[in-house]
């Protein structure tokens, strides 16, 4: 098996002593100059965990064996999660009056600010499980990275989900390595898995002007000190499972943080949002 | 007239009567998922955190803490959802252990939740684990993991290879 990345233990009791010390009232989140970019950030935090949980949870009921289908739901079910932490803060952070549902269900293709590579269809099994390893690689790091953040409710947050996360890349990385190590149908399936996906990773790393400015708050990690873990996680578990890492270019594919999707997010957005949209305000 | 508040221990008392939707024979306070009873004024703060993210139960827990609050003639409540530190099943109290067991479930073993220390998580990845998950029917050892995933986000599915009965392992966390 791969060496994957220590799970170190955030340090959570100095993590509860800053949130009770800040006792609710995080400096970044009434900061007025900030408030444009970090609520975008908070967007694509709470939008990419949305839109790869709503692919994930398409699986639901239909997933190859019992295990996998309850495995998928489950992961799905904690981005959904991490969905409502991140969306919720956001909607603190506007301050418009809007809530994690409404920014979830009333926000239309363009306002969506997750990654390219997370709207993609679902694909085959292969598809679905390389780019769930891809992103929980990064994601990892980056929520490692993220407890450490100089917005305690930013920490917090980033804290509760890594726990989740982890689980999510133990099994994505020893399902990678053992259909990749697998039979010849299930190695073709999931190079070519690789092969399509490999051109959306890059938008992890590709910093724009809301990613600089909240890692100059401290909010946030630099994207680009993130890479090199995300490629050692990624060498480690394709050698182990036999895999050839593609030679092609690794960001040809962008613009989904910006708002420029593909025709893809618009239909997971007509399937999710179409009860809030035809009976709005509708709760049970 | 100023009523007489019910005492904080009072309080606990009454919350360790409210169970776990999901696993009824432990309740919320031997889950540790209750972190802070405290009188703010004349309204009562009860501070919940989460097991999982996404437990569709959080709300559920929180509403049956309402009524059972409420029942006991508190109207002046806040319930409040604390992130931080955030759970681990190390707070599942000794009691508990033994009730999930009766109830078929394997508790928690400490220490190996998927953040804890590498060796144990590289023992447990390369398969080569000495971690011992007991049948909670028969009390085997001879036992192994189907999927790390269960039937509710705390749980992992695992098999008894002596009464090849199939069981939950309340996963650590």
């Amino acid at each position: 098996m791969p060496s994957l990345p220590d799970a170190a233990t955030p340090d959570v009791v100095a993590l509860a002593e800053r949130a009770a010390a800040a006792q609710g009232h995080d400096p970044h989140v009434a900061d007025v100059a900030l408030k444009p970019a970090f609520f975008d950030w908070l967007c694509r935090m709470g939008d990419n965990s949305l839109v790869l949980g709503h692919r994930i949870s398409e699986w639901c009921g239909h997933g190859p064996v019992l295990e996998e289908d309850i495995a998928l739901a489950n992961t799905a079910l904690d981005l959904i999660g991490h969905t409502q932490m991140w969306l919720g803060l956001a909607a603190e952070v506007e301050g418009a009056g809007r809530d994690a549902d409404q920014l979830a269900f009333l926000r239309d293709a363009m306002k969506f600010r997750n990654l390219k590579l997370l709207e993609l269809p679902n694909g085959d099994m292969a598809v679905t499980l390389m780019r769930e390893f891809l992103f929980d690689a990064f994601h990892y790091e980056l929520l490692t990275a993220l407890t450490r953040s100089s917005s305690p409710r930013v920490a917090e947050i980033a804290a509760k989900a890594l726990k989740e996360v982890s689980y999510h890349l133990e099994r994505s990385s020893d399902l990678v390595v053992r259909l990749g190590d697998g039979t010849e149908e299930s190695h073709a399936r999931m190079q070519a898995a690789l092969n399509k996906l490999w051109p959306y990773t890059g938008e992890m790393f590709a910093a724009d002007a809301v990613d600089d400015a909240v890692a100059e708050a401290g909010i946030a990690p630099a994207l680009a000190d993130l890479l090199p873990l995300w490629q050692r996680t990624v060498a480690e578990v394709l050698d182990e499972a036999t895999l050839v890492q593609p030679e092609q270019r690794f960001d040809a594919q962008s613009g989904g943080k910006q708002g420029r999707h593909t025709e893809h997010l618009g239909y997971i957005l007509a399937e999710m949002q179409f009860l809030q949209r035809a009976y709005p305000g509708a709760s049970w | 007239m100023t009523a007489v508040l019910p005492s904080t221990e009072q309080v606990w008392d009454w919350l360790g009567e409210v169970p776990d939707p999901e696993i009824p024979v432990v309740s919320v306070t031997e889950l540790g998922i209750v972190r802070e009873v405290r009188w703010e004024g004349e309204t009562l703060l009860v501070a919940v955190t989460p097991t999982y993210s996404g437990c569709p139960a959080t709300s559920v827990i929180d509403l049956m803490i309402e009524t059972r609050l409420r029942e006991k003639g508190i109207s002046d409540l806040r319930l409040e959802r604390r992130l931080s530190p955030p759970w681990t099943t190390d707070w599942v109290t000794d009691a508990a252990r033994d009730k999930l067991r009766a109830y078929g479930i394997a508790p928690p073993v400490d220490g190996t939740a998927s953040d804890g220390l590498m060796a144990g998580r590289a023992a447990r990845l390369s398969g080569r684990s000495n971690l011992v998950i007991a049948c909670p029917r028969c009390g085997s050892s001879h036992t192994e993991r189907v999927s790390q995933f269960g039937s509710t986000p705390c749980k992992a599915s695992y098999r008894c290879r002596d009464c090849l009965e199939p069981f939950d392992y309340f996963k650590c966390h």
